[in-house]
């Protein structure tokens, strides 16, 4: 587990896991004020109706109702919609199509759980009973869930106004050069993938309780976001119109998110809105189903991807045809993820010089699809490394081989891809070496020789994959159509007695900021670990944030924090030196004490801090009192982690369980602060992953359009008897264009593993005559797929 | 309907809905908010106490079925003298959490399964924890912790 020690380097155990394992922690269904009431939303039970009238009458006079409104009180007040954050240009020029997303719906629901009205009352029960009280008069409609089917002329339009349900046609990269490329291959091989959807299922269920006070005209909303500034920006000044100075946004302790509390939904905003209209704070905590209906759900991709090989077996050219469904509408990064967070990852770790991708996104009636944990990068490198160890078998060549032969050297960084992104350093050789030796690469072929004595066929997957994470840098984002910034913004705060409160703009919903940020600063300011307390998740205390999401909290929330510290440490040595009574250029700085170069006259940071807020002896000068900085970071590119993941399954024929023998990730993500906390980011992503590969995948019904996995008995989430025991390294090399040297490693368990794991069934049924597999591998689709292979081999 | 139950030791009495689930009753009747609820199926286990000394989730249980029943939830797992009971301890040492949903229903429900089978193995323990889902750390820091923490509450004498 490592070192205990507060250093930067060192496992520091977590600061927040008192409050978490006494009950102590506070999550936003904790919390409760006076006269709070109660809401709960209808929602449409049919995937795509016209709704003809909503008598709410029946509902309004239920026992404790206060208050039922629909689609029509929010458009009578001007409320808006919910805004996409990223606008996407269609290959003709123009851009995407973009139709509006009411908070309740307007005239037509879209999806099974859209938001059709909302109900008030004294108690949670009240509320539900008068909820089923609202007759809504709908007439159904045939609805469209594949989105290669939604793009078919004939199909039933999700909104009347976007033809083909088609939301835009994306390009990326040379084709001429890609055709080329293909022309003179000497191999070239094809996959059609699907990349299966997923329900992100955070075991917290999103929540919120809204408030306005009248006296200071001010509202208060606590919320499960990641990213609580972006939710006050975007409730402000898009969807309530509201002035953001009389907002206060407070997402408490968060139970994980993994991509599906990043955007504002239709609930809190209704919840705010409603909340001046009765007078009274409203409070709605999601059912699990309501979570299954109604959370963003990812992935959803359908591809045709080619690689041409030349006769070495180095990779050509690439090209991908890509359908990504978006669900019903736009949720707030739902057009970046299947372009700008997919196609520009396809190089992966390779020197391919020529790729061209043609990403189509269309509307379907789902629900919304957008980021979940891996954000585009995971479909980017399931299609990238199910080719190329398909290639590796096509060309007779060892997995290893064929990406080592195709690896970009480490005396080539920076590196400029053909798909617009510019790595800055990277040894994936190292990591590749390190996880063979770790996964007993040697020795697997007597492993396979002995389970197949048992009657169990073995095989080992490969997956060598890259992400771009720490987004981003505004001006590219911008550039790429983001309506953001993608900066980040930290303070550090001395106090008199030298303690430290850093805020940031960062949000933890699990992944360790209290210890992480607190190390870091313990570390630069030599203050002791204790001394320092971090705070997030609070429009009111924290001046501004991004947020947290795409692995981004330390690269670039945690730079802004060190940025502050520079500031802290120049004001600092200019106090001491008026206190040491000596030239600012003969005060040296190390772990929190100032030194008189060459002498042992000294002060500690504290001391400083002191000074700083007791000016007696200070240079007024020429400095204000006080010991406070904030700063904002921008980051000038994203960063690459990488690294190697190997799968090892053993299938049982007879029934087409696959057990995960091994599976070993070897990754690079630069410093690593707490290797404690990145492990278990990892050990985290990595179920997922192997979730999306062996368990996981949402299910509608084609024809009503009625989610099938709707609730835990349904939708296979990973258990601790579905998940292998994990072998974890990293070999780091420091990220170049960072204060910290870090890269993020959050995401990429989830992005690394879902091939490794496909691929290594494919190794173990080789000898079947199986070739592919389509996700989730349940044991049915194994055994179907051994069958369908012995049936081919007997005709 | 009346009901009266000791929770954490503390006896305590109140006039409930007959339709309360007992998961109600401690977070909005008793203020008990350690008690989580992650699911509406019985499926997920965040909402997981003790009843009588064995671990059951508290989402499947009306409050009135508790009636004259020996409580303890979260927050009355540890002795109370500011220690944290050996199993909290061992999930902190071993990083046995995330974002701490799931953590409260997995810590009754660990203690519960070092109670049953104390020397349990790795295979024993991911199977008896197939109630409690964690999105967040894969298990094996739970499994760590797990185990660790069965050896503090051997040291300790008690569950």
């Amino acid at each position: 587990m490592g070192e205990p020690t507060t250093k930067i380097g060192g496992s520091t155990r977590r600061s927040e896991d008192k409050r978490f394992l006494t009950g102590q922690g506070r999550y936003t269904d904790d919390i409760n004020m006076a006269g709070q009431t109660y809401a709960c939303f209808v929602r449409s039970p049919h995937a795509h109706a016209r709704i003809n009238s909503i008598d709410t009458s029946m509902a309004r006079d239920a026992d404790g109702v206060l208050a039922v409104f629909t689609g029509e009180d929010l458009a009578n007040d001007g409320i808006g919609g919910l805004p996409c954050g990223w606008q996407i240009h269609d290959v003709s020029g123009e851009p995407m199509a973009e139709p509006p997303h009411p908070l309740l719906a307007q005239g037509k629901a879209r999806y099974v759980g859209d938001h059709v009205a909302v109900v008030i009352a004294e108690t949670k029960q009240q509320a539900r009973d008068a909820a089923e009280l609202v007759d809504v008069d709908y007439d159904m409609l045939d609805a469209v869930i594949s989105p290669a089917k939604a793009l078919e002329s004939g199909q039933p339009l999700v909104h009347d106004e976007v033809p083909d349900n088609r939301c835009y046609t994306w390009e990326l990269g040379d084709s001429g050069a890609a055709d080329e490329a293909f022309e003179r291959a000497h191999h070239v091989t094809s996959l059609d993938l699907v990349n299966n959807r997923l329900i992100p299922n955070a075991l917290e269920p999103r929540a919120a309780v809204a408030s306005y006070s009248p006296g200071e005209d001010h509202y208060t909303l606590y919320t499960t976001s990641q990213n609580p500034h972006l939710a006050r920006l975007l409730l402000s000044a898009f969807v309530l119109n509201l002035p953001e100075h009389k907002v206060r946004v407070v997402s408490p302790d968060v139970g994980g998110g993994f991509g599906s509390k990043i955007y504002p939904y239709a609930e809190e905003a209704t919840l705010t809105w409603a909340s001046k209209k009765i007078g009274r704070p409203i409070k709605w905590t999601a059912e699990r189903v309501e979570s299954f209906l109604s959370d963003a759900h990812g992935r959803d991709h359908v591809t045709r991807a080619e690689m041409a090989l030349d006769t070495d077996g180095r990779f050509i050219g690439m090209r991908v045809d890509t359908k990504a469904n978006l669900g019903a509408y736009l949720s707030t990064f739902a057009s970046a993820v299947p372009t700008i967070l997919y196609a520009t990852l396809l190089a992966g770790q390779y020197t391919t010089p020529a790729i061209h991708a043609r990403v189509t996104a269309v509307f379907t009636h789902t629900a919304p699809v957008d980021a979940y944990r891996g954000a585009g990068r995971p479909e980017a490198t399931y299609v990238v490394e199910r080719l190329v160890s398909q290639a590796a078998r096509d060309m007779g060549l060892s997995q290893a081989e064929i990406r080592r032969r195709n690896f970009i050297p480490t005396d080539a960084f920076p590196y400029q891809t053909p798909v617009a992104l510019n790595y800055d350093v990277g040894d994936y050789d190292a990591t590749l070496t390190r996880a063979e030796e770790l996964a007993d690469v040697a020795g697997f072929e007597g492993r396979r020789e002995e389970a197949q004595k048992r009657g169990k066929y073995r095989g080992i997957g490969y997956s060598t994959y890259i992400e771009a994470c720490g987004l981003a840098p505004s001006n590219i984002a911008g550039a790429l159509g983001a309506r953001a910034g993608l900066y980040e913004a930290g303070e550090v705060r001395l106090h008199p007695t030298g303690k430290v409160t850093v805020f940031t703009g960062s949000h933890s919903h699990g992944q360790g900021h209290e210890t992480t940020f607190a190390q870091i600063v313990s570390d630069r300011l030599g203050i002791p670990f204790d001394d320092v307390d971090v705070v997030h998740g609070d429009t009111d205390r924290s001046a501004f944030g991004m947020g947290t999401y795409g692995s981004r909290s330390l690269a670039v929330g945690g730079s802004a924090i060190v940025k502050a510290m520079d500031k802290i440490i120049d004001k600092s040595r200019r106090i001491a030196a008026h206190m040491l009574e000596a030239a600012e250029a003969d005060i040296e700085y190390d772990d929190g004490t100032f030194r008189v170069a060459g002498t042992d006259k000294s002060l500690s940071m504290a001391e400083v801090a002191f000074s700083a807020y007791v000016p007696h002896n200070y240079p007024l000068e020429q400095l204000e009192p006080g010991l406070d900085e904030s700063a904002f970071y921008d980051p000038t590119n994203f960063t690459y982690p990488a690294g190697s993941h190997i799968c090892e399954v053993e299938v049982d024929p007879d029934t087409g369980r696959v057990e995960i023998v091994n599976f070993t990730a070897v990754d690079d993500f630069g410093n690593v602060i707490n290797p404690m906390i990145v492990e278990g980011q990892v050990h985290g992503g990595l179920a997922q992953g192997i979730g999306q590969a062996l368990l996981e995948g949402a299910v509608y019904d084609a024809e009503s359009g009625q989610l099938i996995t709707g609730t835990y008995m349904d939708y296979t989430m990973p258990r601790a008897d579905d998940l292998p025991s994990f072998r974890v390294d990293t070999c780091n090399t420091p990220c170049t264009h960072n204060p910290l040297g870090v890269k993020g490693c959050g995401e990429a368990g989830a992005i690394g593993s879902p091939p490794a794991v496909i691929d290594a069934i494919i190794d173990a049924l080789r000898p079947l005559g199986v070739t592919d597999l389509e996700m989730p591998a349940t044991p049915l689709r194994v055994w179907q797929a051994i069958q369908d292979a012995q049936g081919r081999q007997v005709a | 309907m009346n009901v009266s139950m000791t929770v954490n030791g503390r006896s305590v009495t109140a006039d409930v809905d007959p339709p309360t689930l007992l998961t109600e009753f401690l977070r909005d009747h008793l203020g008990l908010t350690g008690t989580h609820v992650g699911c509406d199926t019985g499926q997920c286990g965040s909402c997981t106490i003790h009843l009588d000394g064995r671990a059951v989730k508290a989402c499947s249980v009306l409050a009135a079925q508790a009636e004259g029943a020996r409580v303890v939830t979260i927050e009355g797992l540890a002795d109370g003298n500011g220690d944290l009971h050996p199993m909290q301890a061992a999930f902190r040492e071993e990083h046995g959490l995330q974002c701490g949903f799931c953590t409260p229903g997995m810590v009754m429900a660990a203690v519960d399964l070092v109670n049953t089978y104390p020397n349990a193995s790795d295979t024993t323990i991911r199977e008896n924890l197939e109630g409690n889902i964690c999105r967040c750390t894969g298990y094996e820091n739970i499994v760590r912790a797990l185990k660790s923490g069965a050896a503090g509450m051997g040291d300790q004498g008690n569950g």
